[in-house]
């Protein structure tokens, strides 16, 4: 087991044709990923690198109905590749595209909750993102694919090089992975920390999840709520950004200290006052998860809601 | 990115949106030519009061002397002079301040109340948000804090946009006059609409006042603009002011290397955004203070890392710099190859400490030892911070 993605998953690249989409689609393939093909405006009927390409979403699902849209399509035009596929109605959307514009972001997700609203089921990974790995399955994004060793331990972050590093930790440790997801550095995004918690939490291979937070936004706080309320399994927390100062984007769109408000401290000690084991040197996040996995108190008892 | 109010006001009259007449100066000369010339000072209608406003990207402006009245035409000039020139510190400038080097100078108002209006995008609803508080011209954090129940917050939906009833429901919830409420309604209009149309990330005005004479009137005016968003509004990134920026930051912006700077001494570059502010956060629990935040991005060439050197040393205060690099697609031995390269062409006076991690990290860090160049190697995170602030400290 693992979630959202496995061995089977397969998967489209929109922008498949440029050098991104298709460097990376070679990449994943080459990791196992099952990529049936791509999606360039203009270039249908076409193969590249080996991939068959179609002209739009639509022309791609009538030939492979794939499981999986993979997005490399620069910052201007992204909102509207995720649409496509919205509205084609593929499963997994994930975005790598970093630099959207926020508010293209926000009418996408207006469109992207009213379709679930209405029944539908599709769900958004990213944008800014590296994407999502299950390891010896699939691997669909831009992470350097042999870091990862399968194994016990969910991670869900925010950030990307430094997901890397934790899970270099925890492929080392021998403890491994069970699926990896980038949910992206972006303040208005698809998956959240609190939806993917939810799956390991239900996902029979998973036994600890690694969650990698920074500052800003509140979605750290939601998420430890939702742990202490509904997880058996253990969290074990990292905030970047002791030293952010204040009003500075650090990197990511979403990364910062606005109005006082989220700050690595008070996440911190928000996660620890939840139950959430909080890392304070990255440099220790395997070692947490392996010291918590062998306390024998990895699974506590729900206390009734 | 951040305008000045003046740019600002100009965006607001642009979209109907009411704000007092004024005019910029750079100069007390100019300042002189403009209360002899301008119609602001002339005629039956001129108003009794002027308001001399420093024009810097900061809040606080006032309490830091950067805001001054003249009841006089003649005593604008003065006040001018006495603005120009000066550096502000404020709770927003940093220890350091701002120089101001432009002056506005506006009509001044014959103000009965004064309100908050602003526009965010919340992350929460994922919405813009309308911000309104009867506590106009307090901080609106601190009104948050202290009464919260005197801001009213109303989340825009982005698939029906702005309609009348949500400009009605923000005058009802300020208790505005009936004179005023269609005003209301105009002004909240134009704000979704400049908000939507320009691509901002952020509006204040605070506060906006309703006169004596029931007009409602922006007198002050924030804005901020979606870094994302600014590349298809040239007519936006044309009013960025390069000298409110700082000089480094604007060098680094050239080679899209991603830096900020911060006040300690061991400067890091890091590939990656997060695993930057964590070799930050990290540098500090080892007990050395960071000099700056950089992610060079996920290449880490030689051309970057040899850019990023000069850019670290660009700062007076480094005394020392870590490298870290956890190499994924891009494998840790062409890595070290770029470092040895730039190290060599980049004169480096101070420890330097490289952490590699990653694709062949082993190889690329055998590289760094036998390359002659004075660079000491690390494989753990901590272990660099450590190694990097025991060399500053010892430097001493």
């Amino acid at each position: 087991m693992s979630i959202l993605v496995d061995r089977s998953t397969r998967v489209i690249v929109q922008g498949i044709t440029g050098k991104e989409g298709s460097y990376h689609a070679t990449a994943c393939r080459e990791y196992g990923t099952k990529v049936v093909g791509g999606v360039t405006p203009g270039k249908g009927g076409t193969t590249h690198e080996g991939f068959p390409v179609w002209n739009s979403v639509f022309e791609a699902r009538e030939a492979e109905n794939p499981d999986v849209s993979l997005i490399f399509v620069p910052p201007a035009f992204a909102a509207d590749a995720i649409l496509e596929s919205i509205a084609a109605e593929i499963p997994l959307i994930v975005c790598i595209t970093e630099g959207i514009p926020v508010q293209d972001m926000v009418r996408v997700r207006r469109v992207l909750d009213s379709h679930n609203d209405q029944g539908g089921k599709i769900r958004l990974i990213g944008p800014n993102c590296p994407g999502i790995i299950t390891p010896d399955g699939a691997k669909i994004g831009i992470m350097p694919g042999y870091i990862h060793k399968r194994g016990r331990v969910g991670v869900v972050s925010r950030s990307g090089t430094l997901t890397y590093e934790a899970v270099w930790q925890l492929t080392q440790l021998g403890l491994g992975e069970s699926t990896c997801v980038g949910i992206g550095g972006d303040p208005v995004r698809g998956l959240n920390f609190i939806d993917v918690l939810e799956m390991f939490e239900a996902d029979a291979e998973t036994e600890a999840v690694v969650m990698i937070g920074e500052i800003g936004g509140e979605d750290e706080e939601r998420a430890a709520v939702f742990a202490q309320k509904r997880m058996t399994k253990p969290v074990v927390g990292f905030i970047a950004g002791l030293t952010a100062p204040p009003g500075r984007r650090m990197g990511h769109a979403g990364a910062i200290v606005s109005g006082g408000k989220g700050t690595a401290r008070d996440k911190m000690a928000f996660l620890e006052s939840h139950g959430v084991r909080v890392v304070d040197n990255p440099s220790l996040i395997g070692k947490t998860v392996a010291d918590v996995l062998a306390s024998g108190k990895s699974r506590r008892s729900l206390h009734p809601a | 990115m951040n305008i000045h109010e003046y740019q600002a006001k100009e965006l607001f009259k642009e979209f109907g949106i009411p704000v007092p007449g004024g005019v910029l100066v750079e100069s007390v000369d100019e300042a002189r030519r403009v209360v002899a010339e301008s119609p602001l000072f002339k005629g039956e209608t001129k108003p009794a009061v002027w308001a001399v406003k420093a024009q810097i990207h900061a809040g606080g402006r006032g309490k830091a002397g950067g805001v001054k009245l003249a009841r006089k035409p003649e005593e604008v000039p003065d006040l001018v002079g006495q603005i120009l020139g000066k550096t502000l510190v404020t709770h927003q400038t940093g220890p350091e301040g701002k120089k101001v080097l432009k002056v506005w100078i506006e009509e001044g108002s014959n103000i009965a109340r004064e309100f908050y209006l602003g526009v965010v995008i919340d992350r929460t609803t994922r919405r813009m948000t309308l911000i309104a508080s009867t506590e106009g011209g307090m901080e609106i954090e601190e009104v948050a804090q202290s009464h919260p129940e005197k801001i009213f917050h109303y989340p825009v939906d982005p698939l029906e946009g702005y309609s009348p009833y949500i400009g009605r429901r923000i005058s009802q919830f300020l208790g505005l006059p009936f004179a005023a409420q269609s005003q209301m309604v105009n002004i909240v209009r134009d704000l979704v609409d400049f908000f939507q149309k320009r691509d901002a990330s952020m509006v204040e005005i605070n506060p906006l006042v309703l006169t004596k004479e029931d007009r409602l009137v922006a007198l002050d005016a924030k804005v901020g603009f979606d870094d994302n968003a600014v590349g298809r509004h040239p007519e936006i990134r044309s009013l960025r002011d390069l000298t409110e920026e700082n000089e480094l930051e604007i060098e680094a912006s050239k080679y899209n290397l991603n830096y900020v700077k911060l006040d300690g001494n061991i400067a890091c570059m890091v590939n990656g955004a997060g695993l930057a502010m964590a070799t930050m956060d990290v540098i500090a629990l080892a007990g050395g203070s960071p000099a700056n935040f950089l992610d060079v991005g996920g290449g880490a060439s030689k051309e970057t890392v040899e850019q990023a050197f000069r850019i670290i040393l660009g700062d007076p205060h480094v005394r020392g710099i870590f490298v870290n690099i956890f190499g994924g697609i891009v494998r840790c031995e062409r890595i070290a190859g770029g470092i040895i390269a730039a190290a060599q062409d980049v004169k480096i006076s101070v420890p330097l400490v490289v952490r590699l991690q990653g694709t062949n990290a082993k190889e690329g860090r055998e590289m760094l030892k036998s390359s002659g160049l004075a660079i000491q190697v690390a494989e753990e995170l901590f272990e660099g911070a450590e190694k990097i602030v025991l060399a500053v400290k010892g430097g001493k």
